[in-house]
């Protein structure tokens, strides 16, 4: 399975009004499938570093971007599988639009085949609330300027995410 | 990931090296529980050499740190690297725990 079936190579069309929570129509430019093992963070990790590296992002937020992403994959990994070794999850990367060849930001999909729950349901906790666990969404939303989670129609849970370059955000209003 | 553990006069030192995500922060549970048993009067967790730390590494520090309070063992941070301070400042936990930039200031702070 594939979240995206690959379409004609369309990679260079502009994406400028799609919205920064959907699926692009364009197929992923990276795509990453892994079982749901802890020792593949690091991998996905560098992986989200790099790309985002190359699509303009300073060294600081190419971190806080790989941060995200850790944090959605452990948050899969613990309650989606429960620690099971051998879900899948799929990873895939897109450039937000792009300016001769220049990316306005970073599109990132995750998806799995974990049990479904509801979207709502799925909220970070009351920092007041000093104990261990529970902070991964809360960084994922500080992090990313969009993050939206919905029901896979196949099964599983999506997590589609977002976040502009600077000068994009400060066009759109965004978070830096 | 490695763990280096030393006693100092009246404090102990945990001293990981590595990335500390999930598929290692159980291991440094353990060591942080170990140390917390001897209840000393000071627990010094020195994160210089550990180049990124996720919310399963924060969250077992936490857990720690809620251990410690309970027997006036008296918990400190010190030498975070930018990509660790990170996460405590997204987390705005760097104003809950004791952090400082070195060791030395570790075993002296009040």
């Amino acid at each position: 399975m594939t979240p995206t079936k690959p379409q004609s190579p369309t990679m260079e069309r502009l994406d400028r009004d799609f919205p920064l929570d959907a699926v692009p129509h364009t197929p992923p430019h990276v795509v990453v499938e892994l079982f749901s093992q802890p020792r593949y963070l690091s991998g996905a990790r560098d992986l989200v570093s790099a790309v985002a590296k190359r699509f303009g992002f300073d060294d600081a937020v190419c971190g806080q971007l790989a941060l995200a992403v850790d944090e959605a994959l452990c948050n899969i990994i613990r309650h989606g599988y429960d620690r099971r070794p051998d879900g899948r999850i799929w990873l895939s990367l897109w450039p937000v639009s792009e300016d001769e060849g220049q990316p306005h930001g970073i599109r990132i999909v995750i998806d799995d085949l974990a049990a479904q729950i509801e979207p709502d349901h799925i909220k970070g906790r009351d920092l007041d609330d000093i104990r261990p666990g529970g902070l991964g969404v809360f960084i994922i939303k500080q992090v990313m300027d969009k993050v939206r989670y919905e029901k896979r129609p196949g099964g599983g849970m999506r997590l589609l995410m977002s976040k502009l370059l600077p000068a994009q955000a400060d066009e759109q209003g965004g978070k830096r | 990931m490695e763990v280096f553990v030393h006693s100092m006069d009246k404090a102990v030192v945990v001293a990981p090296v590595g990335d500390v995500d999930l598929s290692v922060a159980r291991e440094l549970q353990g060591h942080l529980k170990r140390a917390i048993e001897g209840k000393p009067a000071r627990l010094i967790v020195n994160l210089g050499k550990v180049p990124y730390m996720d919310s399963s590494g924060v969250a077992t520090l936490v857990e720690a740190m809620q251990i410690t309070r309970k027997q006036a063992t008296k918990l400190v941070l010190c030498d975070l690297q930018d990509k660790v301070r990170s996460i405590f400042e997204i987390a705005r936990l760097d104003r809950v725990f004791t952090i400082v930039s070195s060791q030395e200031e570790a075993v002296t702070i009040q």
